[in-house]
């Protein structure tokens, strides 16, 4: 109990202080994680949406490994994209290794079957309730894809929070690929396993804290920028009293 | 083909191991107004559907005039989150027409049916026969020469139905094909001018809509599948 009301403590104090270290860890994490989620969602919505709509042979095993990829391991994933810009690897020339951009290429493969998988069921999910009307109307399977993520935006709004949370929260990837170099490539999450192997629980737990809160806070401006839009678009029903009989 | 707007011999189509249709056979010309009668599953939204071109007969011979515009109402009718004129302008961008004229265009659509005044309004946010009328403009914009409805007025309220139907007979009476599905068989008696009664996905009867209502039909299976079918109407 006495660590986690010191920790909520030493929290409290990091914040109120404006610890600049904190908010160079804080400010970093954020970066990294919104720039992947950025990334995945450019490639992983137009995806998803491809994949929600297409039919093709084969199509069963690319969204059982779609799914699969769902759970990959965040250290697997930065073992990997380790191998792929480490000096002899394919991407070595690119010298990102040990960089904000190895961090964020690592995030982006870990979040991009998240934002796809998800989009897809969404897009798939619409698509048979209301896409032959869109057919009816001409539109391609491509079109229908892109008509449905457009009108599936607010739905879609929580893909990209559980993608922010996957990248947010994940240790293992930006460990390998960003080396938790000091000022440089620490993030928060980074630094909560520093200083737990380092035995000062309390600056973890309430690294961990701040982590939460701040994921806690964007989530909570999503919530309400959704809302509000929703309610914006979702007016009472007009009622109209007349009727108009133009000749055809 | 000449004067037909659809051609059908044969045609049958399977989901899988279901037949939804079954041998059926039907022609229907221009002008004409067709009311699609059956129980639920009959085969009227598969008929429908095949002669709209979103199903594929799996047998027979289908014909459809290529030149005829066709367009088809749902029984539901989609709306996107997005404004009234949009929606509406969206069906004809889709079919080629340039955004900015495609909104002039929706905007004659919607002042047709009566919502000139829902331009702005969020489609998703108007009652179920506003948005069936939305959906009637949207039909309408694109010029078609055919309309097909599904259940157009299913879960409509009185006064929304009898707008859904004006609106149908007036397109009808400008020289549109219409083919429709309907439960409402009082719905079929004001507005189509023939029938074709469906049971298990087969065509059991396709009669003049007076004979189909007043006189016996010819065969003795459709008959008794007709008389069980209107006296649940009746009751």
């Amino acid at each position: 109990m006495n660590t986690f009301s010191s920790s909520a403590e030493t929290a409290f104090s990091l914040i109120t202080s404006f610890d600049p270290m904190l908010a160079g860890i804080v400010a970093r994490s954020l970066a990294v994680s919104a720039f992947a989620c950025v990334i995945a969602s450019g490639v992983g919505l137009l995806l998803g949406a491809w994949l929600g709509v297409s039919r093709f042979k084969g199509r069963g095993v690319v969204l059982a490994l779609l799914n699969t990829a769902l759970a990959l391991p965040s250290v697997v994933v930065g073992l990997v994209v380790y191998l792929l810009l480490s000096r002899s690897g394919p991407l070595g020339y690119l010298g990102w290794l040990f960089s904000f951009k190895a961090m964020v290429l690592a995030q982006s493969v870990l979040v991009l079957p998240v934002v796809t998988a998800l989009v897809r069921q969404t897009i798939e999910d619409a698509e048979r309730n209301h896409g032959e009307q869109f057919q009816s109307l001409g539109a391609g399977r491509f079109v229908r894809g892109l008509i449905l993520l457009w009108d599936e935006r607010y739905a879609l709004l929580t893909v990209l929070i559980a993608a922010f949370g996957r990248a947010i929260s994940e240790v293992g990837a930006v460990m390998v690929v960003g080396g938790n170099i000091d000022g440089y490539t620490r993030v928060m999450t980074t630094s909560i396993a520093l200083e737990t192997s380092k035995g000062d629980l309390p600056l973890a737990l309430a690294l961990g804290i701040v982590l939460l809160g701040v994921v806690l806070l964007l989530n909570t401006v999503i919530a309400l920028l959704r809302r509000w839009r929703e309610q914006l678009d979702d007016a009472a029903p007009l009622v109209l009293v007349h009727t108009h009989r133009a000749a055809l | 083909m000449k004067d037909a707007v659809f051609d059908l011999r044969a045609v049958g189509v399977r989901f899988g191991r279901v037949n939804a249709l079954t041998n059926c056979t039907l022609r229907i010309r221009a002008g004409e107004r067709v009311g699609l009668v059956g129980s639920n599953g009959s085969g009227k939204s598969t008929l429908l559907r095949t002669l709209h071109g979103l199903v594929r007969p799996s047998s027979g011979h289908f014909e459809v005039n290529a030149e005829a515009r066709q367009a088809m109402l749902f029984q539901r009718p989609y709306m996107l989150r997005a404004s009234v004129l949009h929606n509406v302008a969206l069906g004809l961008l889709l079919r080629g027409t340039p955004w900015a004229e495609a909104k002039v265009q929706a905007r004659d659509a919607l002042e047709r049916v009566g919502l000139q005044d829902a331009l702005q309004r969020n489609a998703k946010a108007l009652s179920g026969g506003q948005q069936q009328r939305v959906a009637l403009a949207r039909a309408w914009a694109c010029r078609p020469q055919v309309l097909l409805l599904d259940e157009p007025t299913a879960s409509l309220d009185p006064t929304a139905k009898r707008e859904v139907e004006r609106l149908m007979d007036e397109f009808a009476d400008s020289g549109m094909t219409l083919v429709f599905s309907s439960h409402n068989l009082g719905q079929v008696k004001r507005l189509a001018s023939r029938v074709i009664y469906l049971e298990q996905g087969a065509l059991l009867a396709d009669l003049p809509t007076h004979d189909f209502f007043n006189q016996p039909l010819p065969d003795a299976t459709a008959a008794a599948a007709a008389a069980h079918f209107l006296k649940g109407e009746l009751v």
